[in-house]
Order: structure tokens, then sequence, then C-alpha cells
């Protein structure tokens, strides 16, 4: 008996003692590729320039010059450092953390190599790939509003398009505020079709999404191009103007790439916050979080399972309304057919990659934001990568969290599943 | 024993329907039967009433009932989307509802002409004896299975999946991925021959969507990661690999846009008549691929492990069935039937590459696979059912001023009904089936 | 004294079945009621509709002198009810406070959590009544053990004065069980009062106040421990021996043909539940696995049949065959069949047709495929045959099996594996729920294999199974056995006593 209780503890260590040595692996990697495919070659005269101002700047700061072999060679040898420990020792409980350390060297590292000989404006690629992830984590903290309480919610993407076209529509025909709500409101619509079809009826959850996706891709489409072509007024919204905080948009380098956007930045950033606060810390979120993980158990203690999962479904189609009215309302200027190009599905990657976290789905976000930022950017540059790969990443990045090899993801328990009283 | 086969043979005839309603969509969970069973004592007594009664608890009966509401709000949308209607309502309500039911059927009328053709103009041209002017007229009629062919090869691309218990969203990666590797055969390869050189490319295009669905399965089997995430971000990444395709590897030499040469004769799908008629093989090899799906889902032990894997794992690892190989195998085949819907459409029709070539393929096969049950005849005429609807639905964009994506709206529509059958069965008060209903059922993330 | 809670004529019916039959209870202040009965009883059931979960379709719930219409569970937690599920209703990834306060949240303004008022309330009545947790930990870290204590706290921190408790010691190692009765009896001290509902004869003893044995949806008797023993108590929960002796030959056992030594497996959550057992199964015989579930006869059948990898032992068959990690298929392939224990998950695809389901594990052979293809109609001439052979009442081969009665959808089972041409039969709950007719029948066929010379292991938690088929009976308990007998010179009083793990009284 002692035996195998002996060999059954050792599995359980090896377990965790390989994706210690994967994550060191995956460190010393990183470190590699600094090194040999940045590093190798590079003539050590060449000096990278950031430039440190964004559009909206009001101090100007002098750019940052440094020597770039130098810096990559510096960085190359703090990521292998990181990845030796990793392997011998490991950092434990701060294992992802120091991930996410890596990662930024190495995306520092990357931009340093990409600007070599050159200048590269590090401010505006940084507030630029803020605004990318603003619709991202939007649609991201959509999912997690539908999952934590146990229902999936893949038509992100149609509630997002849905919110675009409407909130453009109807800010056109009355004002932007009105037009914002609409679009929140049309979000809502969906979702609670989404809500009957998949909790009343016990339609399977992602194929009730893909209805939901298929109706508002052809929805949006249809009045597009029935009305909004034809009376060009009614698809002529304003755009959110931008507001300056006071004080804190003052502020060198972070004031211009943080406190200078509209309405839209600021509500993803306090929806990210409540939403991380209400999740965790109220009873509200306490008990949406059990429907999700073990709605039978939330039964036996009286919560009501069926009427808490319309409400976060409905909330979910709200966020993603949100996110919607952002490429109408926050950027564009305008709608355009299937404008939201994916950033909902992005958005449900965010969701996983991010762990199912809000602020995980933000750092989520940001690495998208920023990979579809690049990709715009990089071609001026001329980089030898094709820009092209550089935007698969993300995915593929997915791919990779999802098949467990950084540390398993954890979905609620129960998502997907449909609540049957029995 | 010559008895018994007769009596097994004609039994066998009059099951045949019956035998659809238990090889049903898979991964399949019969629900429990309802648990308080209605007295049918309300229903009206005589010939009529008990045929009412049968029919009403038929499982085709909602598929039809989805589609004829799914045609008819349709119907409803355009005509509220009908200005003239807003207009002439102010001054006779009469006349407004006339409108929107004008536009509605104007609209219908235009799908139908287009889809099918105009009655008018055939018997004209019949009679005038043109044969450029018969062509022309039977037109719409081809084209609609011309548009049917990718809708036949993803729709069962989806429905194989669903059978094996993996809901494939990636259809739209992996069909790319066929269009480009066929492409490519067909224009770098040379000197062969068309009777080699076109299953070659064919070939070409299903491994490049078996690729596609090899991964997704692979991590499936090996790791849980759920195939929907994983066929979703496939899908994104063919598309970023065929942009950067278009614009290195693939690029036609003499042009600035991302579009690939055209394909050499040798690899075109022959054709069966003359232009404007651009019926092609592809067709018949859609029908043909999908018998073939239908004999391996159903006729070989392969198919046999494939459908236990999708409808019961457990029983499928109790019975000694190989859960991982079957899981990688059948995501692998859903991506080469995916491919060859691409393969199909630039060998047969497009004979070229370009970006966003592919729209909607994706989703509208998930649709058009569970409206036909996930069983490849019902996936076939599904398939020419949203062809011909897709294709009617230019001209009605063309002379009743119809956007086209109300097509769309309509499969939502209908599949929602499909996915939910309890809304049919509500509205037209059909009697429950006896078995409880059967639904697709996927299994949560991360496995 | 008036009691606290009374039941009174409770009857609840579900399709088909009569699963509470005027059942009355009563429960007073600060004693412990045990409710003794098999599987399937109606236990859960009862208590099910005590708290609130189903609603009874005759009969009244009277707590403290009021009659309480119930509409859901919080009716049940305002009265003052709680329940300890038998599968607990705890959520892992929660904290320990988290769970507890779920639904009864200790709250500051704007419905922020006040996660350290309710840890203060938690440590304090885990000091109270001797309940060691930690509220911080996670539910997913603690041992079973703790778990079970954090779902009393649950019932404590809700001021529940009545507990019922399901089954409470089914999950728990015997010293977590005897920690376990310390906390009941500081329970009943405090004034709480107690439904403990248990199938295990020398816990009940030892526990309760009062015992009410069920049977079959009715109450079959009350009793005290003072005025029972164990033996008592087993015949009273089995029942009177029914009448249904089988024509049962005398068995002639052959050699060996499955040999099973030093076997240790684990269940999903890596937990010890089959622990160093061996047997030797000749041809011939019916030997017999009785116990109550849960004591690891599921896992040994899975080890033996290739569904489960053990981590210890080994199993051969006659020939000397090493089947220790064989794969299902080849477990079938050497001429073995397996009736499993849940026919709806494991033995059949319930949406496929019956004739599918009779070649479940042999379609890949000739008669029924020829290289690749299936070969229909040879499978659906054995389906005929088998349908007529054994009886399977089903409107033709073709119809879904999901769609055939309890008793039919077993015997697709039954035909298909005992069809084979083999050597053993390894049979687990072979007629659990199922109608008399189809029991018998069952019970029929498995002998006539014996007779045959193949040999049966029977594995049952149905006592009077056990004892009509059997030649030798190895009893389990806790993942060992505890002894084998023979069939012949025991009773079974005897074995039941063997099922409870008293080993000493059964010899006697």
């Amino acid at each position: 008996m002692a035996t195998h209780t002996a060999t059954l503890a050792k599995t359980g260590v090896q377990i965790s003692s390989t994706r210690r040595i994967v994550m060191g692996v995956i460190f010393l990697a990183l470190a590699a590729v600094i090194w040999f495919y940045f590093g190798q070659g590079m003539n050590p005269e060449l000096v990278t320039t950031f430039g440190l101002n964004s559009a909206g700047s009001s101090i100007m700061l002098p750019d940052w010059v440094f020597n770039t072999l130098n810096t990559l060679n510096l960085l190359a040898g703090v990521s292998a450092a990181l990845g030796a420990f990793q392997l011998a020792r490991g950092f434990g409980k701060s294992t992802n953390l120091v991930l996410g350390l890596v990662v930024a060297f190495f995306l520092f590292a990357f931009l340093s190599w990409a600007a070599a000989g050159a200048s590269l404006n590090l401010a505006g690629l940084l507030r630029t790939t803020l605004q990318r992830a603003v619709p991202i984590t939007l649609g991201a903290l959509s999912g997690i509003l539908c999952e934590r309480a146990g229902v999936v919610n893949i038509a992100i993407e149609g509630m997002m398009l849905a919110g675009a076209m409407v909130s453009a529509l109807v800010a056109s025909l009355f004002n932007n505020w009105v037009g914002l709500l609409a679009g929140i409101g049309i979000g809502a619509v969906l979702a609670l079709i989404h809500g009957v079809l998949s909790i009343k009826y016990k339609a399977d959850q992602i194929v009730s999404g893909t209805v939901i996706n298929i109706f508002s891709t052809g929805m949006t489409s249809f009045i597009s191009a029935k009305f909004l072509q034809k009376y060009q007024e009614l698809n002529n919204p304003a755009i959110f103007a931008p507001i300056e905080i006071p004080l804190l948009s003052k502020i060198p380098f972070i004031g211009p790439i943080l406190f200078t956007h509209n309405l839209f930045m600021y509500g993803m950033f306090i929806l990210l916050f409540v939403l991380q606060f209400a999740l965790f810390y109220t009873r509200w979120g306490l008990r949406m979080r059990s429907v999700g993980e073990h709605p039978k158990a939330a039964d036996t203690l009286g919560i009501n399972v069926i009427r808490t999962r319309y409400m976060a479904v409905t909330l979910g189609g709200m966020m993603a309304g949100f996110a919607g009215a952002y490429f109408t309302l926050g950027s564009v200027g305008r709608f355009d057919e299937v404008m939201t190009a994916g950033r909902g599905f992005i958005g449900l990657a965010a969701m996983i990659f991010g762990n199912w976290n809000p602020f995980g789905a933000f750092g989520a976000g940001l690495l998208f934001g920023f990979a579809d930022m690049l990709a715009s950017r990089l071609a001026i540059l001329g980089v030898r990568i094709p820009s092209e790969f550089l935007l698969m990443a993300p995915y593929i990045a997915t791919m990779i969290v999802l098949a467990g090899v950084v540390g398993r993801s954890q979905a609620p328990a129960a998502d997907g599943k449909p609540y049957d009283k029995e | 024993m010559a008895k018994k086969k007769a009596t097994r043979k004609s039994a066998a005839a009059k099951k045949q329907p019956a035998k659809k309603t238990t090889k049903k969509t898979a991964p399949v969970k019969a629900a429990k039967p309802p648990k308080v069973d209605k007295a049918p004592a309300a229903a009206p007594k005589g010939a009529l009433g008990i045929f009412l009664q049968e029919i009403s608890a038929a499982p085709w009966m909602v598929t039809a009932l989805a589609i004829i509401t799914g045609l008819v709000l349709g119907g409803l949308i355009v005509a509220l989307t009908t200005e003239q209607m807003y207009a002439l309502w102010s001054t006779s309500p009469v006349e407004g509802l006339r409108a929107g039911w004008q536009a509605a059927m104007n609209s219908y009328t235009a799908l139908f002409h287009g889809s099918i053709g105009n009655p008018t103009r055939i018997i004209e041209a019949f009679q005038g004896g043109d044969p450029a002017a018969i062509r022309s007229a039977i037109n719409p009629f081809f084209e609609s299975l011309n548009k049917s062919v990718p809708y036949i090869f993803a729709g069962l691309s989806v429905a194989l999946g669903f059978r094996a218990g993996l809901f494939n969203i990636g259809a739209e990666g992996q069909l790319f991925m066929g269009a480009a590797a066929a492409v490519y055969v067909g224009f770098a390869v040379t000197g062969l021959p068309a009777i080699i050189h076109i299953p070659l490319a064919l070939l070409a295009g299903a491994a490049g969507g078996m690729l596609w669905g090899f991964i997704p399965g692979l991590l499936k089997a090996k790791t849980g990661g759920h195939e929907v995430i994983n066929t979703i971000m496939m899908n994104y990444i063919a598309f970023r690999l065929s942009d950067f395709l278009l614009r290195g590897p693939l690029q036609r030499a003499d042009s600035f846009n991302p579009i690939s040469p055209f394909i050499l004769d040798s690899a075109k799908l022959p054709r069966f008549f003359e232009a404007p008629i651009r019926f092609h093989l592809g067709f018949f090899i859609a029908l043909g691929v999908a018998f073939l799906v239908w004999v391996l889902l159903f006729k070989t032990r392969w198919g046999f492990d494939l459908r236990t894997v999708g409808a019961n794992p457990d029983a499928a690892r109790y019975a000694g069935m190989n859960i991982v190989w079957v899981t990688i195998a059948a995501m692998s085949l859903a991506g080469g039937l995916a491919g060859l819907a691409g393969a199909n459409e630039v060998l047969g029709i497009n004979h070229n590459l370009a970006a966003a070539f592919s729209s909607g393929y994706g989703f509208d096969s998930i649709a058009l696979a569970l409206l036909g049950k996930s069983h490849p005849l019902g996936v076939v005429l599904a398939a020419i059912l949203f062809g011909t609807l897709r294709n009617g639905a230019i001209q009605m964009q063309l002379t009743a001023g119809i956007p086209i994506d109300i097509i769309s709206v309509m499969q939502a529509i209908i599949l929602a009904f499909i996915a939910a059958p309890a809304i049919i069965r509500t509205i037209f008060r059909l009697r429950q089936p006896s078995h409880g209903e059967e639904s697709v059922r996927v299994r949560g993330w991360g496995g | 004294m008036a009691p606290v809670l009374e039941l009174r004529g409770i009857t609840k019916r579900f399709p088909g079945v009569l699963a509470n039959d005027r059942i009355d209870l009563t429960l007073n202040a600060g004693e412990v009621h045990a409710l003794l009965g098999e599987n399937g009883a109606g236990k859960s059931t009862l208590m099910n509709i005590l708290y609130g979960l189903y609603k009874p379709d005759e009969g009244e719930i009277i707590v403290k002198g009021q009659k309480l219409e119930m509409q859901s569970p919080t009716d049940a937690i305002r009265a003052g009810i709680g329940m300890v599920h038998q599968h607990f209703m705890l959520i892992p990834v929660f904290t320990v406070t988290e769970n507890v306060m779920l639904g009864d949240e200790t709250t500051k303004l704007g419905g922020v959590l006040d996660r350290a008022a309710a840890a203060k309330r938690i440590r304090e009545i885990s000091e109270a009544y001797q309940l060691a947790v930690d509220p911080d930990a996670y539910v997913s870290d603690l041992p079973v053990g703790v778990q079970q204590r954090v779902e009393i706290i649950k019932l404590l921190y809700r001021n529940a004065d009545i507990l019922i408790l399901d089954e409470p010691t089914a999950v728990l190692t015997p010293q977590e069980a005897d920690e376990f009765f310390k906390i009941l009896k500081t329970l009943t001290e405090r004034g709480k009062s107690i439904i403990f509902i248990s199938h295990k004869l020398r816990e009940v003893l030892e526990i309760a106040n009062r015992i009410t044995a069920i049977r079959l949806g009715k109450v079959v008797g009350s009793t005290t421990p003072k005025q029972a023993n164990e033996t008592k108590l087993a015949s009273m929960m089995v029942g009177r021996p029914v009448d249904l002796k089988l024509d049962k030959k005398p068995a002639k056992p052959g050699a060996v043909q499955l040999k099973v030594e030093d076997l240790v497996v684990a269940d999903d959550r890596n937990h010890v539940t089959v622990d160093g057992v061996s047997f030797d199964l000749h041809k011939g015989e019916v030997l017999g696995i009785a116990g109550v579930q849960g004591n690891g006869q599921t896992e040994l059948v899975e080890a033996i049949t290739g569904l489960r990898d053990p981590i210890g032992g080994r199993i051969t068959l006659g020939d000397g065959v090493d089947i220790t990690r064989a794969h299902p298929r080849e477990f079938t392939e050497l001429g073995s069949a397996h009736i499993p224990e849940d026919r709806q998950l494991d033995g059949l695809v319930l949406s496929f047709p019956v004739a599918d389901n009779l070649v479940l594990n042999t379609y890949y052979n000739r008669p029924f495929a020829k290289g690749i293809m299936l070969q229909e109609d040879a499978i659906y001439e054995q389906a005929d045959r088998l349908i007529a052979e054994f009886d399977i009442r089903t409107p033709n081969a073709e119809t879904s099996v999901g769609s055939l009665s309890g008793g039919n959808q077993q015997k697709v089972i039954v035909a298909r594996e005992l069809s084979r041409p083999g050597s053993l039969v390894v049979a687990s709950q072979p007629t659990r729920g199922l109608d008399v007719g189809s029991i018998e029948y069952i019970h029929g066929k498995l002998l006539e294999k014996r007779d045959e010379g193949v040999a049966v292991l029977l594995v049952s938690s149905e006592l009077d199974e056990i004892m009509q088929l059997s030649d030798r009976i190895a009893v389990m308990y806790r993942g060992k056995i505890v002894d084998i007998v023979d069939a012949k010179t025991t009773d079974k009083t005897k074995v039941g006593l063997l099922m409870a793990g008293v080993r000493d009284k059964a010899r006697s």
C-alpha cells in the first residue's frame, strides 16, 4: 500500500517538473532566437532609435538611441539566465510572471532588431497597440461574462457586428450617445436570443452561437446594402472625441499613450477593473461563478441557475454591443460590411489565453493588438519576416496555450453544459 | 432462408424512412422521452386525423417546416424593409401592405428566375431554337448546381466531423488551403495530360485541407485542446498564409494584385456546355464523394468506429476502438473534404486564386450539415437548396434590389429552428416524437 | 417531547416506479435517526423531497409543529433543514470560505464580499464543533474527509438544526469515518438532530439512536441499536428470503480460467480502491463478488476487462496468457465476454440500431466485415437470430436501442456477450434496475453458460442475486476480499455481515 502511494506521488511531481522544464526550454529558446537570429551578423556599429513622443505629446522627449547589438546580447543573456534558473530550480508560483517578462524582453529585442540602423516611434507603437486591444479586450470580457456563468459564447463576433451597425445607424439619426445605447441594446437582444435557444430550449450552445453569427452577418450586410449605401446620411455618425485627462495626459511618454483617447479606451479600463473586482470580490460574482462551475451545488444553496445565466448572457451581449460600437463610433465613423473582421473570435481566443480572467484577457488583448499593429508597421520598416507570419503568431500561441504546454487553461467546469434540474 | 431474406428486403424497403431517423445527427444523445405522455385523445379522429397525427410526428416534418418558416420570415423581412410600404402606409395602410406583399413576391420571383430560370424565357428560347438563347435561358439552373458544389463538399466535411463527435468550424480555412494547393499544382506542374493533371490537382487540394484538419485533430486527440477554438485559429492562420502566398510564391508574375496565375487547361475541370453555362464535372465528383462518404460512414467498419466514437466514446472504448486514431483520422478526412471544396472552385470555376475568394462557406456549411442531419444525402439536398438560394439571390439583388445577404438571414432562422425543434413543434402544434428529440451536443472546452 | 420533524405518508412516483410508498418518519431533537436500506430502496428520493429538490405526490412534512410547503431548497434552508449530499456539492476552485458563504453571503456595502467576517464565523463554528478546517484553503486541495467537514460547516453556517447526511461514510477511509462519528456526537450534544442514511450495518449500530429500514420504497421496520444486532439488521434491510429458487444443477468446476494475483487498482482520483485482491475462477463455476457498492468492485472489473490499467499485480487467463494490461479488444478476442456495469454508458450506443449494438465488439471480424466493408446481411441475419434466441422485444433489428425498455436493452448486451463462444464471462450488475422477468431470464442464461463449462465472474450488490447464482462467494470490503465462502454452506446473513466488513461473527 505504502509503495503504491509513493508511486502516485512521484507521478504528481513528474507532471509539475515537466511543466517546469518546458517553461525553461521556452525561455532558452527565446533567448536563442534573440542571440542567433537577431544578433548574429548584426553590424556592431548599428544603433536603434526609438521615438518617445506620440500624437498629442505636449512635452517633447529626446529620442532614445542605443547600440543594437549590445542590447540584444544583454537581453539574450538575461533571458538565458532566467531560463537556466527555471530549469535548475524553477520560479514556482511566479513562473507565469517570469514568462511575461521574458516575452516582453523578446518583443523589445525584436523591435530593436527591426529598427536597427533606423528609427521607430516607440510611443506611437504602444499607443496604437493599446487602441487595437480595445475591441479585442471588450470582446473577451463579453465572453468571460457568459462563460463564467456556464454559457459558451462564440457569437461575440456577431454581437459586435450588430452593435457596430446599429450604433452607427442610430447615431446618424439622433446622436452618439443614443447610438451607443442602441448598440449596447442590440447586443443584449441577440444575447437574449442566444439565451433562449441555449438555456430554455437547450440547443447546443455552439450551434446557437453560430446561428447568431450567421444571422448578424447577414442582417447587417443586408441593411447596409439596402439602406446605408443608398442613404449615406444614415451612415455618417460622428466619432466620440478624444478626452485628454487633465494632468495625467501631461506625464511624459506615458501620458499621451494612456490618457489621450476617447470614451471607449477609458470605458474598457473601467469595465476591466469593475469586472475583475465584481467577479472575485462581490456576491454577484461569487454566485455567477458558482453557476458556471457547479450549477447543481448552486441550486442546492437556493441560487436560481437559470436566471443567473440569462443575466450573465445579457450582460455579455451588452459588452459585445459596446465593443461593436467602438468600430463605428470610436474608430472609423462609418459602418462597413463585416468590419469587425474576426475581432470577436480573437476576443474569444484572448479570453481563453487569459484563463477566463479579465486582467489576463487584457494581457492577451495587448498581445493580439501588438501583433495587429506590427503587421502594418513592419511592412514600412522592411523587416525580413513577412508580416503575415507575425500576424499568425498570436493564433499559434493560442493553440499552444490550449494544448496545455504552458500550463493548462482552466475553463469553468460547467461551461457549455445546459442545466437540467433533475 | 430465402424466405427470411425476402422478408428482410421488404421490411427494409418499408423501413427506409425509419432508418434515417435512427441514424440521425451525430454526436447524438437521445434526449429522455417526455416524462408525461400526453394522451392523444384530444386529436380529431377519422382517417384525416390519423394521417395528420402520423405526419406531424415524422422527423422530416420539422425540417420541412423550418425551411418554409425561414422562407416566410425572409419574405417578411423583405416586406418590412420596403420603403414604399411606409411611404404608402401614411395614405392608406391597405396600399402599404400591398406594396410590402408586392416587394416580397417580386423578390421571390426574381429568386426563382435567378436560380431555376424564367419559364417564359425558357419556353420562348426553345421555340426560337437558337442554341445560345436556350443555353442562356437554362443557365440559372446549372449555375445553381455549380454553386452547390462547394457546399456539398464543405457540408460533408462538417457532417463527417459531427458523426465523429467533432465540431469542425474550420471548413473555411481548410477550403482555402485546398484551393491554394490545387491552384499551385494546376499552374506549376506542366506537361501532364488532363487525365492525370486533374486528379493530381484534386488530390493536392484534398491534401492541403487534410493538413489543416489533421493539426486540430491531433491536438484534440493528444492534448484535449478543443477543436472549435483550434479550427477557428487555423482559419486565421490559413487567411494569413494565403495572403502571404498570394504576395509571394503564388503571385502572378505580371500582376501587382494578390492573384495567382491561371491554371493550365489540362487542370481545368471539363465543362459540359458552351458559354455561358459553366456547369462542370465538379458537381458529379461531389455527388460521387458524397456517395463514398455515405459508404464510408455506414458500410465500412471504419465508419462504424467513427460513428461509435462520436455517439458514445465510452462504449467505443469498451468495444476496443482506438479513439485517438479515430479522432485524428476523422478530423483529417473532414479537412480533406473541405479542401476538395476549394479545389473544385479553383479548378472548375475561377481557374485561379484571388485573395478573399471564399466567403462564409465555413459557417454556411455548419448550417447545412445540421439541416441535412449529418447524413450525406441530407447534406447534398441541403447544399443544393443553399446553392440554389445563393445563386438566385444574385438575380434578386439585380432586379428586385434585395441584397444577397437576406439568404444568410434565412439560413440563420432555419438553423435556429433546426437547433431548437421545440420552437417549430410549438408553433405548429406538432406531436412529440415518441423516442424523444435527438440533437447535436458538443463537448465542453478543453476536453 | 414533540419531534422536530415528522414525515407523514410521503409518496413519490416516477414513471414506472413507486419510489416512496406512504413513508412515515419522525425525528426527535438531539437524536441520530438512521435510515437503512439497500441501493435503490428509495432513501435518497425521500431525502430529496425533504430538502425541497423533489415535490412529493402525496403526504406532508411537519417541521417543529408546522406544516411545510416547499418549492425549492431555499424553503428547506429557511426551515432549518440542511443536507450533505452523497456527491458533495462543493466547488473545487473555490476556497472553503467561498463555498460556505455561497448563497448566504456576508457582505459589506454594495454587495462586496466580507470574506474576513465569514472566515471568522467559520473559525468559530469549526472551534465550537471541533471541525478543523482552514477557511482560506481551496477545496480541491482538501482530502475527502475535510471536504465533508466543509459540507457540515455549510449547514451550521446556515443555522440548520436538522441535518440530513446521505451515505456520509461512503467516501471515507476507516480513519476518516471514525473521526466523522466523533463529529456527529458533538453535533447531537449541541442539540442538532440528524438523519443518517446508510446501508452499512456496523456504523448504523454504532452511531444511531433509532433505526428505520426501508425496502422497495416502504418502511419495513423500526428498531434501536439496543434491540437489534447486525444479523437482525441485515435481514431487515435485505428482506425475507424470496422464494425464487433457481433450478440449479451442482457445479462441476474444472481448471482455473482466470487468475487474479495481488491486484492493485486506483480510481480516477488516484485513490487505491482495489488493494491486493487475489482469487481463482474455475471453469464451470460462478464466482460471485458480493459487496456494498463502492468497495472496489467497479475498478476490479475494469482492470480485468482491460478498461483500466492496474498499478500492481497480475491477471492471467487459464492458458497462462497475461492480460494484466490487455486492451479491451484483446480481452474480447481471447474468448472473454463482459457485461458492463452501466449498460447505457458503456455497453450500448443508444442511437444505433439493435443490429449494430449486437456486433459492437465483433463488427470488424468475419462474417460481419470483409476487408473494410461491413456485411449488413450477415449482421442482420445474426441480429434476427439473436433477437429470436434471446427473446429481445423489439419491433425489428433496425430500431434504435435507446427506444427499448431497460430489460430489453440489457438482453441486447447479454445476447451479444453470451452468444460468442468463449470461456470467461464477467458480468457486472447484470440485472440492476430490471423487471423480474428479465432478471430470471438473464440468471438462467448465466447458469446455462456455467453448465457449458464457462467460468462466470458475477459482480453484484444484490445479495439475493449473488446467493442464487454463485457457487462460491467472494466478499469485497474496502478494496479487499474479506473472505471467499462456499455458497452451499453459507447463508444470507453471514454474507451480509461480511459485506459490512464483519468477519469474525460470520465465521462463528
